[in-house]
């Protein structure tokens, strides 16, 4: 069965919750709760509130998604 | 995350899944004749998934209501069966996983439905031909972009476009692992050639190229599951699940 595609989008930190958890505001308003993709964690990249960042959503459950990238 | 390196015993029991994958696809492909509805081969897979004390790797997964994917025509992939009846001419592509001591096989195929037309037997021929060129570049020590960009060259080469964004996938406990395995080189889901994680001896993959004679836009239908070619053009889908190795891939679904 083919896989979908993860969906990636841009987006906006709003607050940043407990368990590496963020609330993610995307372009469209509509609000994400992304947690941070491993490789973010490794480098110690810190992501705060008012960060734009890059992230993947599921094309299953467009409420959460993965923050990959950190935009500057 | 990370892509999973399967022991030699893994590998083993993947080939197992693979061989009764291989086996129903078989049967189904058999009663592919005028006049069958689809939902028909549903009923063989789930028959024969039981006389085997295998499992189905699609029924449930994300919600989806059947054992196998049939899509006709201008259907790619994940086609509910149902009371469509088949006719003469049509191409149907027959796609199928099964879980057999906890590992998962999955390989689709299209086949002709009677006497068809000699562009759709060229697309058939064509699509079967880009999956075995894709196995042919996934050798341990290659980049997985390599794959994608052999696939498409050849694809292209011979006038047919691709679908982007629905992918092949690593396999092995779970249906979908990772990596993702693009078909193409586009952005943003593609990858490039010399680009992406580098292949190794014990990766188990999902290489399935989707083929369609017309523009590469798709759109789902109304069932939510069912992908179509949005031009109405013809389309064909070949999957194997293979392991790499240093030499030739192996072909566990076979």
């Amino acid at each position: 069965m083919a896989k979908k595609e993860a969906i990636e989008v841009e987006g906006t930190v709003i607050e940043a919750l407990p368990n590496a958890m963020f609330r993610v505001e995307l372009p469209n308003k509509h609000e994400v709760l992304a947690h941070i993709s491993g490789k973010i964690r490794m480098h110690y990249i810190r992501v705060l509130p008012g960060d734009k960042v890059l992230i993947e959503l599921s094309p299953y459950d467009l409420k959460r998604g993965r923050i990959t990238y950190r935009l500057k | 995350m990370g892509i999973e390196l399967k022991s030699e015993k893994e590998i083993d029991s993947m080939r197992q899944a693979g061989r009764i994958v291989a086996e129903i696809l078989g049967i189904m492909a058999e009663q592919a004749k005028p006049g069958t509805k689809t939902k028909e081969m549903d009923i063989i897979a789930e028959k024969e998934l039981k006389k085997r004390g295998a499992e189905s790797s699609f029924k449930g997964y994300r919600g989806y209501p059947a054992t196998v994917c049939v899509s006709v025509n201008d259907e790619i992939v994940h086609g509910i069966p149902g009371d469509r009846v088949l006719k003469e001419g049509d191409i149907v592509s027959l796609d199928f996983g099964a879980i057999y001591h906890g590992y998962h096989g999955d390989a689709a195929i299209t086949i002709p439905v009677g006497k068809i037309s000699s562009q759709a037997r060229r697309l058939i021929d064509t699509t079967r031909d880009t999956l075995n060129v894709g196995i042919q570049a996934a050798r341990a020590g290659a980049k997985l972009g390599d794959v994608s960009s052999a696939i498409q060259t050849y694809a292209e080469s011979q006038g047919y476009s691709l679908v982007r964004e629905y992918t092949g996938h690593g396999i092995g406990r779970k249906m979908h692992e990772d990596p993702q395995i693009p078909n193409t080189t586009y952005a943003p889901y593609g990858l490039n050639r010399g680009t992406g994680p580098v292949l190794k001896k014990g990766m188990t993959l999902a290489l399935e190229p989707m083929l369609i004679a017309g523009g590469w836009q798709v759109r789902v239908a109304d069932d939510q599951w069912t992908v179509m070619t949005a031009d109405g053009g013809l389309a064909a889908h070949f999957e194997h699940t293979i392991a790499v190795d240093d030499k030739e891939a192996e072909i566990l679904t076979r």
